[in-house]
């Protein structure tokens, strides 16, 4: 005889049976092997998220049985190696690995890349645990173009927060600063240049400089541009005071010749044990926790970047991978994409330091706090940041004239010039670059 | 002997023979060194032209804008301002090699104990890759930490910017070209000096002439001539100058150390404006060519005098 419970107990089973066998069934008939026997060409950027791509690149051919040839080229010789190839109309490699944050509108504009959307709606190409809606509201903006197609999936979103040095916040009694004035005050009591001791430091050269007026002009609830991208906002009273806050921490608590600083040389300066406070991007973490390298092993202190007189957000900067229109081994580059940008290896990056990750389910996966080598004060950094994050470049075709002209600005202020005068100018100077790009 | 010569003479002059001319062939061996000419250099200037007289961006539609990309060269600060730092960055980056190589190759060619070790170890900034040495200057200007700032304050002296400051990154460029290529200069004017005669040295000596009398009035005259060779590369090389600008200060801080080819490069693989890059590089040839005239004419004029 059959009890109730039994019954009940069956009749469930059986009702949720389809729903799990579907999902067993999805996952087990997803063919990686469908590209087996073929070769890709990656492109990457040199930074730690491609080299957590590359550490893992033997996974994925063994996942696949496609064989993959993926070089790193540094940023600089990347960005224009990579627009040129595709503006060539015949270009070397079927992935590529770029910054959002510089050649998205460019990328788009030229219509180079694949629009991924049917990629990702066809269940043949997309494995069911890839799961597109996973990704951040922030990552699927950035990758995203005005027009609707999604040309790349995010890799990586690179917040910024503030690096401090413990021993000398003990020595001298600090707390950490909550706002950007509260940082002002800080880096002034802690700055000792007699004994060689700077405050604060953070980018001062000329167009790399832009992302950390930016992220105190998002204090003022702001960004560069309006949302339609057409007109400048870097002259207003806000950008204005972002411009002052720029020139007090780098004119006067910032070690000399921090006008010609890039992230390498203040993050050297930083590991020296000689600088109070460096705020960047959280990917220059591992370095600072490296024996080998760093002498403030022990004393690294993460914070989030302070608040704003208006508002508490932090930048946001987007890695991503796209294929070519003209490749000829799209499905393959394809799966390839959907690997880089998964979960599991979402999690590998943020365990090797190299960034934010993308996805909201990173920072849901129980292992994360005892795999991160990072610590708590670093996670718990990451994820506040994640939370406020905005974006700290404005999307629009001439990003790199953008950034050289407001850098130039910039770096005239760490000289003693005006910042009102210096953003007017540079706005004008700007503005004919901009009105340009949207004629074509 | 003579009968065959008297009747050779009495033979009927026949036609004279048509001599094969093989010169109109000589072309076809021509034709491939002329096609890669063609290809490498005179289809890339044209093209530039071409280019020069569009908006050209890499993303954007193409248009004819005749001389538009001249006219805005003109107005363009950061352009004028680059071209004034090219001829400054270039005028200091063949004076002082110049100076100094003759001061070395006076030294290199007289005789003393382990001179074959001094002059390899005076030639070796040359023979080092550009990019390379560039990075190791990198981290010896660091303010704080670079080795340089370090020697400085070990010896009472104050630090300096070194490539961290406007006013004194252009200067501290042109040591590091002077360092590089010192050298060559000294290689050059050496050779000139080994081929020199004894006889007015002996001469100078009997009548009591000073060494810098004898460099002044002896040495100096006879070697121009290498001298200028020197000069003419070491302006060609300087106004050429990429590398080592590009990796130690990328045109910075701020533009204080962007020439023209810092400039082009940017505009061209930073901006994608291929356009008005192409009418820089239509510029920055005629300057060339300007400085390369200038040069010829004055070399012509000291022959004829």
């Amino acid at each position: 005889m059959i009890g109730r419970r039994t019954l009940l107990a069956t009749t469930a089973a059986m009702l949720a049976t389809p729903a799990i066998v579907g999902r067993v069934g999805a996952q087990s008939t997803f063919d990686w092997k469908r590209c087996k026997g073929q070769t890709i060409v990656v492109s990457l950027t040199k930074n730690p998220r491609a080299d957590n791509l590359q550490a893992h690149q033997k996974e994925f051919e063994a996942l696949t049985g496609i064989r993959v040839e993926s070089e790193q080229m540094p940023e600089q010789q990347q960005r224009p190696k990579m627009v040129m190839e595709l503006a060539s109309g015949n270009p070397s490699f079927d992935v590529t690995h770029y910054s959002l944050h510089v050649s998205k509108r460019v990328v788009g504009v030229g219509h180079w890349l694949e629009d991924l959307r049917p990629y990702l709606a066809n269940q043949a190409l997309t494995a069911p645990e890839y799961d597109w809606a996973d990704m951040s509201a922030g990552a699927l903006r950035a990758a995203t173009q005005p027009d609707g197609r999604i040309d790349s999936l995010p890799v990586e979103t690179d917040v910024w927060l503030v690096y401090y040095n413990k021993q000398i916040f003990a020595d001298r009694g600090l707390a950490f600063p909550q706002t950007f004035d509260e940082m002002l005050a800080t880096a002034r009591k802690i700055n000792d240049p007699a004994n060689g001791i700077y405050g604060f430091v953070a980018r001062g050269v000329k167009n790399a400089n832009v992302p950390v007026w930016t992220s105190l002009l998002l204090g003022q609830d702001q960004e560069t541009v309006t949302p339609d991208g057409r007109t400048l906002l870097t002259d207003t009273p806000e950008a204005i005071w972002a411009g002052g806050m720029y020139k007090s921490l780098l004119r006067e608590y910032a070690p000399p010749g921090v006008v010609g600083f890039n992230w390498n040389e203040c993050q050297t300066s930083f590991m020296q044990g000689k600088i109070g406070m460096w705020l960047d991007g959280v990917g220059f973490t591992p370095p600072l926790l490296d024996p080998k390298v760093s002498k403030i092993v022990d004393r690294v202190g993460f914070g989030l970047l302070p608040a704003g007189p208006k508002g508490h957000f932090c930048p946001v900067f987007t890695d991503a991978v796209g294929i070519p229109v003209k490749s000829k081994a799209k499905e393959a580059a394809y799966l390839y994409c959907q690997w880089a940008t998964g979960k599991q290896m979402a999690l590998n990056m943020v365990n090797l330091g190299g960034g934010a990750s993308p996805r909201t389910s990173t920072y849901g996966d129980p292992t994360l706090l005892k795999s991160s080598p990072f610590g708590q004060e670093w996670l718990t950094t990451l994820l506040a940041s994640v939370k406020i994050a905005r974006p700290g470049l404005p999307e629009i075709v001439p990003v790199t004239e953008f950034r050289d002209v407001m850098g130039i600005a910039l770096t005239n202020m760490i000289g003693g010039a005006d910042p009102a005068t210096e953003l007017k100018k540079a706005t004008d100077t700007f503005k004919p670059i901009l009105e340009q790009s949207l004629r074509t | 002997m003579s009968t065959t010569l008297s009747g050779m003479a009495t033979r009927p002059l026949a036609a004279p023979r048509r001599r094969r001319n093989y010169a109109r062939r000589y072309w076809m061996f021509a034709v491939p060194a002329a096609l890669v000419v063609a290809a490498v250099i005179i289809f890339p200037w044209f093209f530039t032209l071409f280019m020069s007289v569009h908006e050209w961006k890499v993303s954007g539609n193409v248009y004819y804008v005749g001389l538009t990309n001249y006219m805005h060269l003109l107005r363009d600060q950061r352009f004028l301002w680059a071209v004034a730092r090219t001829l400054y960055f270039t005028t200091a980056s063949v004076i002082l090699p110049v100076v100094i190589g003759i001061w070395a190759a006076v030294c290199f060619a007289r005789k003393f104990r382990l001179r074959g070790a001094a002059r390899t170890l005076f030639i070796l900034p040359m023979m080092a890759t550009p990019v390379a040495i560039a990075l190791v200057w990198t981290m010896m200007f660091h303010p704080q930490l670079g080795v340089l700032n370090y020697l400085l304050t070990s010896v009472g002296l104050p630090p300096s910017s070194w490539v961290y400051s406007a006013d004194t990154v252009i200067p501290t460029l042109v040591m590091v070209e002077t360092w590089q290529w010192t050298p060559l200069v000294m290689l050059i004017v050496l050779g000139g000096i080994s081929s020199l005669p004894i006889d007015p040295y002996e001469a100078a000596v009997i009548d009591g002439a000073t060494a810098w009398q004898m460099f002044r009035y002896i040495t100096l005259p006879l070697v121009w001539p290498f001298v200028v060779v020197a000069g003419v590369m070491r302006i060609i090389d300087a106004l050429k100058a990429f590398d080592t600008i590009f990796v130690i200060t990328n045109g910075g801080p701020g533009t204080a150390s962007e020439t023209i080819n810092m400039l082009l490069y940017q505009t061209a693989f930073g901006y994608y404006d291929l356009g008005y890059a192409s009418a820089m590089v239509v510029v920055f040839f005629a300057l060339i060519m300007l400085l390369s005239l200038i040069l010829l004419r004055t070399r012509q004029q000291e022959l004829t005098l």
